[in-house]
């Protein structure tokens, strides 16, 4: 594992997946980011790490880590976690500053806002230093993140600020304002549209309302307890969250799970990726006035999810992941009425597909709507499902199998259109092939413990997760105080690819009119939970 | 083309189930309630859902209201777009301090006589994301709380029957 030009010693971050950890000196942050792009590679996540927590009795022994920024690309080759220890503060009042990455990965703006919100950190040199999370409910010289955990001090509440948006000027532009409470039954955040006529000059995003403090939460938790948390990170991904979440502390912990567990683990993720794929499918269809197919499609979600409490005791199946591995085995009856409804839903789609394929209005509303370019994907980090529909081909399940997807040969799905049909094709094709990898692993699934003990290490370690949910890719990066310090969580983030997502629905929008917005925006499904944490 | 959908209602028929017991006599339990909506409000119940932070699992449960199974419309209950049009705001998540503003404003906007239902572990008392910088926790530390539903996530037979409650309570 190496950067070119970098000469970086990483250290091998025990996981399923290959990661590797790295610290960097400041000439290094910004030459390792432009290096990662040349090669092709994409910003995965960008975070602050734990910082000095003011009134820490355990500040004096040495024992805090020194404040620092953290990145984690992707390559080729695998993960890699950079470390940007930051220097202690020159002098008072003076914020912790790292180079801004906004300039190489456009992305990384909205995370570096989160940062300097919850955390204290600065880009330097940023051009947009608005807040981000706080919306003004809590002082702006209160930074959650640098609190501690045990003697967190009372907030007082305070008056939400006006929003700066970008103002577009014209002939005939005007604005339209949405949310944060939106007219159907989905997250809140706040839409500003500037428009001419019906068209879509601008759309401007504000989230952040469902900021619940889930990462201040996480440093309250004990490691093994946490899971619980990370599986509501968003609900719609909970079975990769807690995937996720478990990979980064087994990882920490250097535990290797049961075989068996791992394919438990695989089984679940794969019907929560048709559970939410069927959802999606479904609701596409309403968006373009086909109730047919949200009926339809409803329908077979329903049965998939009945099926899920039937033999996973949870309809979304939160809470069946557990560090070390999984919570219940599968019986043969059970293992049965899995494959017997692969049978049954698969010729169901099937139809459904001929149906939506054949629907000349449907296609209509479908096709061109929402583009977003293979090289505007490229440029702007667009990633997971709606990355794949626009020839960004990374899927984690194909570039580094690990167990059990190392025997399955995982087949891609991608489009290069780029549009909602586009979208919803990547969709149809992924619901096939993960009911393919269903069947095979209820086939082939090794005997064995479901289970096994995790060890929380003596020393402080770090950990780190990787897992490709419905959505997109999920990282989860953690440090593990030692047992000194009853083994507390330090630091967790847990990073959505929403986060990269969502700038780029502002891009897919524009030229298009606004009645089709809640088809392309349906079209993403991003989450609004996982970015607000 | 359509021949292939007409098919496909025809070889679907009607998954519609009969609606939950709220600790009534059974018989004609759908007609009884749509009776009784009809009775309180004079037309349909009306629903606005408001999420004040939830993680999107009670979102994808009340969604799940709407499919064929639980045939929601057809016990007089719709979601409506505006607090403006509605009898019942069904609310989720711990509040939020960058929701608190939104939901009293959303309540405020609900013509009286109204009732709010708090759906979900959160809602009910804060969840596992309990009180913080960030949240206020349950949703009646901030607006007054006719009827709660906990669960994580409540399935939508525990929401619809929840739902229901209320409305018996106010008739009642």
């Amino acid at each position: 594992m190496r950067i070119p030009g970098l000469d970086l010693e990483f250290e091998a971050l025990p996981a399923p997946v290959p990661i590797w950890y790295a610290q960097v000196i400041p000439e290094q942050w910004e030459a390792a980011a432009i290096a990662v792009r040349e090669e092709g590679g994409r910003l995965l996540a960008l975070w602050a790490g734990p910082v000095g927590q003011a009134d820490n009795s355990q500040a004096d022994n040495g024992q805090v880590p020194p404040p620092s920024m953290c990145a984690a690309y992707v390559t080729l080759e695998g993960a890699f976690w950079l470390s940007l220890p930051l220097a202690p503060l020159a002098q008072i009042g003076r914020p912790l500053v790292y180079p801004d990455l906004a300039g190489v990965f456009p992305a990384a703006a909205r995370m570096q806002r989160a940062a300097a919100d919850l955390s204290g950190v600065h880009a330097l040199g940023a051009a947009d230093l608005r807040p981000w999370l706080n919306h003004g409910a809590w002082p702006a010289d209160h930074f959650p993140l640098q609190q501690n955990p045990d003697k967190l001090p009372p907030v007082a509440a305070t008056e939400l600020v006006n929003y700066p948006f970008v103002h577009v000027d014209g002939d005939g532009v005007h604005e339209i304002a949405v949310g944060p409470v939106h007219a159907g039954i989905i997250e809140p955040g706040h839409f500003r549209f500037s428009i001419v006529g019906e068209k879509v000059l601008r759309l401007e995003q504000r989230l952040g309302y469902t900021h619940k403090g889930t990462e201040q939460r996480m440093t309250q938790l004990a490691p093994l307890q946490a899971a619980r948390l990370a599986g509501r990170v968003s609900g719609d991904s909970t079975v990769a969250y807690a995937w996720a979440y478990c990979m980064a502390l087994e990882s920490a912990c250097q535990t290797t799970i049961p075989e068996r567990a791992a394919w438990l683990r695989a089984l679940m993720l794969e019907r929560e990726r048709i559970a939410n794929h069927l959802g999606d499918l479904g609701a596409m269809g309403n968006d373009a006035a086909f109730a047919f197919g949200l009926a339809q499609f409803s329908r077979l979600r329903e049965d998939w999810l009945r099926a899920s409490k039937t033999v996973f005791g949870h309809r979304l199946m939160m809470d069946c992941i557990v560090p070390g591995g999984v919570n219940s085995d599968i019986d043969r009856a059970q293992r049965d009425l899995l494959m017997q409804q692969c049978d049954a839903v698969e010729p169901e789609v099937r139809t459904l597909f001929n149906i939506y394929e054949a629907h000349a209005g449907l296609q209509d509303r479908f096709m061109t709507a929402g583009r977003v370019t293979p090289a505007l994907a490229s440029q702007l980090g667009l990633t997971g499902l709606a990355g794949r529909a626009s020839s960004q081909a990374w899927d984690l399940r194909c570039d580094h199998p690990f167990v059990p997807y190392n025997s399955m040969e995982v087949a891609m799905a991608t489009h290069h259109n780029g549009d909602v049909a586009a979208r919803v094709q990547v969709r149809f094709d992924e619901v096939f092939e993960s009911l393919r990898l269903i069947r095979r692993m209820l086939d082939e699934m090794p005997a064995g413990d479901v289970l096994c003990p995790v060890v929380l290490p003596q020393q402080p370690t770090r950990g780190a997760g990787w897992v490709e949910g419905w959505r997109g890719e999920l990282f989860v990066a953690l440090e593990l105080g030692g047992a000194d310090q009853a083994n507390r969580i330090q630091r967790c983030h847990l990073h959505d690819p929403s986060w990269q997502n969502w700038p780029v629905l502002e891009h897919a929008i524009m030229g298009n009119i606004v009645p089709d917005f809640p088809l392309i925006n349906k079209s993403f499904n991003l989450s609004y939970s996982g970015q607000d944490l | 083309m359509i021949w292939k959908v007409v098919k496909q209602i025809a070889k679907t028929g009607i998954r519609s189930e009969a609606a939950p017991d709220i600790g009534a006599d059974e018989a004609a339990q759908a007609a009884r309630i749509q009776q009784e909506l009809l009775d309180i409000l004079g037309q349909a119940l009306t629903i606005r859902e408001v999420d004040t932070g939830s993680c999107n699992g009670c979102e994808l449960e009340i969604n799940a209201l709407g499919n064929p199974y639980y045939n929601l419309e057809g016990l007089g209950i719709k979601f409506v777009a505006s607090p403006r049009h509605a009898d019942l705001l069904l609310v989720t998540g711990p509040v939020s301090r960058n929701m608190e503003t939104a939901l009293k404003r959303t309540y405020d906007a609900t013509p009286e006589p109204k009732l709010v239902v708090a759906v979900g572990d959160c809602a009910c008392d804060g969840g596992i994301f309990g009180e913080s910088y960030a949240t206020r926790g349950r949703v009646s530390n901030v607006i007054p709380v006719d009827e709660v539903i906990p669960g994580c996530p409540p399935p939508p037979l525990e929401i619809l029957r929840g739902i229901l409650k209320a409305v018996r309570r106010r008739v009642a």
